[in-house]
């Protein structure tokens, strides 16, 4: 009872920075993700990039190993494309939550599930991109004295380049979408403000921030990788310009 | 292993949870959701096919078709949704617009690749033939296009299942997701039984899918199909298309 007594508002301060166009849920007010970008918007897309970042960059590394095994080994190919199409046909939030029970509501289960996406575009393009290096210029990279150690790492993934990108620049984009649904089973990412304000009302600022900061970081993300490409296969450049 | 055995029991109660007398059951909420997404499914079909067809026999327009695929893949299915509801409400009709801004990028891009990379020769010999344009679309365009048509449409699928599970995150009522949005009720043990449900849906979508595709696919196409090789880039980064 005291207590009581003695307490002010439940939350103290609660609307003290609240402004008249987030009161009356405004289309989108800038003073809410001014003052709410430290607390809020940015821990959430640091941890998203975190995210995604973590999973590509695993996904990749398994992708090339079993593209590499592919290569060598054609039987391969054929187990390895049904397994990751059927990791692929499941439904984001069904996987999230299917993993939720060996692994556990954390981050270990988000990762298993954003990965487990990335390996059917990965694979395929990164097989596709070794497979279709001609063969006289294996050939001649033999002719040159090069072991297949060599030419795989200085003539075919060079010229597979191309393709492994293009695969990675739909895996990253696809995973930064995803990775909105990790919030479901881990408190992390962009999908934590987004589940916020839903809850709020729904609060459209807040809505319209994360969305477009999660669009945003598809966007940008793929623009970079489409200029390491440019910078690391000059020569495409070189024969499209000489017509 | 405990947790998986208690949601096949709930699966086998269709979806009956003891202390709660009120809420649908599973079969109902499995309908629910397969109405929804064939309705999603079936007006992005009726819009994007014609686009993406007409665009691969006119072979215009790659960039339109190669940008709406990325655009495609960039959009968070909750994002599309979350805004709709705020804006809109989330009612069924909001629900089958997010479905069909999501669903109509793949089967755009992957029908317009499909076409488009049909052998020019073949095209030539049929125009050769006398056959008029809509002949040469309808009769040998089309026929051969099949598998990378049906590309689009079972990724469009999936998508759109995963999307209406999704949208129940997002304060819509009538789909699996349901389940899966209310662990207060249906506890962990129903939450896992509805996305054992939910990926079993999504299995058979893509199954059913592929019996059709394989049905309308001619036998001549059928039996090269194996040695030819899978559609690159372009194509391939199409069809598979993101589903978040």
């Amino acid at each position: 009872m005291k207590l009581l007594a003695a307490a002010g508002p439940v939350i103290p301060e609660y609307a003290k920075h609240s402004v008249a166009c987030v009161v009356h849920n405004h289309t989108f007010c800038w003073e809410w993700v001014t003052g709410n970008w430290a607390a809020v918007l940015w821990p959430a897309l640091r941890q998203h990039i975190y995210l995604v970042l973590l999973a590509v960059s695993i996904g990749f590394a398994l992708s090339m190993a079993l593209a590499l095994i592919a290569h060598r080994y054609r039987w391969f190919e054929r187990p390895t494309i049904l397994v990751t199409t059927f990791l692929y046909t499941i439904p984001s939030l069904a996987l999230f939550e299917l993993l939720v029970a060996p692994v556990g509501a954390n981050l270990y289960a988000a990762e298993i599930a954003l990965v487990s996406y990335t390996l059917l575009v990965l694979f395929r393009n990164i097989l596709t991109g070794l497979r279709a290096v001609p063969g006289e210029v294996l050939d001649a990279a033999d002719g040159m004295g090069m072991t297949r150690t060599q030419a795989l790492l200085q003539v075919e993934l060079p010229l597979a380049l191309p393709a492994i990108i293009a695969g990675l620049r739909i895996a990253v984009v696809t995973t930064i979408a995803l990775a909105t649904i990790v919030y479901t089973i881990y408190d992390a990412g962009l999908g934590v403000p987004i589940h916020v304000a839903l809850g709020e009302g729904p609060f459209k600022t807040e809505l319209i921030a994360a969305g477009a900061l999660t669009i945003g970081l598809a966007v940008l993300c793929d623009g970079a990788l489409v200029l390491t490409q440019r910078a690391l296969t000059p020569w495409l450049r070189a024969r499209s310009q000489g017509g | 292993m405990h947790e998986f055995i208690e949601a096949f029991k709930f699966i086998g109660r269709n979806g009956a949870v003891p202390g709660e007398p009120n809420l649908p059951s599973l079969a109902h909420l499995a309908l629910e959701t397969l109405k929804v997404g064939a309705i999603g499914v079936g007006i992005s079909l009726v819009i994007a096919l014609p686009v993406g067809v007409w665009l691969g026999h006119r072979h215009r327009g790659s960039f339109l078709a190669i940008n709406l695929g990325n655009v495609g893949r960039a959009l968070p299915s909750i994002v599309v949704l979350a805004i709709g509801d705020a804006f809109l409400g989330l009612g069924l009709t909001v629900v089958e617009v997010a479905l069909v801004i999501l669903a109509v990028p793949p089967i755009i891009t992957n029908a317009y690749y499909a076409i488009d990379s049909v052998d020019p020769d073949l095209v030539d010999a049929a125009r050769g033939m006398g056959m008029r344009e809509r002949e040469v679309l309808a009769r040998v365009e089309l026929p051969l296009a099949v598998p990378g048509v049906f590309a689009g449409i079972r990724t469009a699928a999936v998508f759109v299942i995963s999307t209406t599970t999704i949208a129940s995150l997002a304060g819509f009522s009538g789909s699996l997701g349901d389940v899966i949005a209310n662990e207060t009720s249906y506890h962990f043990s129903g939450v896992l039984g509805a996305a054992i449900c939910v990926a079993l849906l999504a299995f058979a979508a893509e199954g059913a899918l592929a019996l059709l595709q394989h049905i309308l696919t001619p036998r001549g196409v059928r039996a090269g199909g194996r040695k030819r090789a899978e559609p690159t880039l372009g194509g391939l980064g199409a069809s598979a298309a993101a589903q978040a």
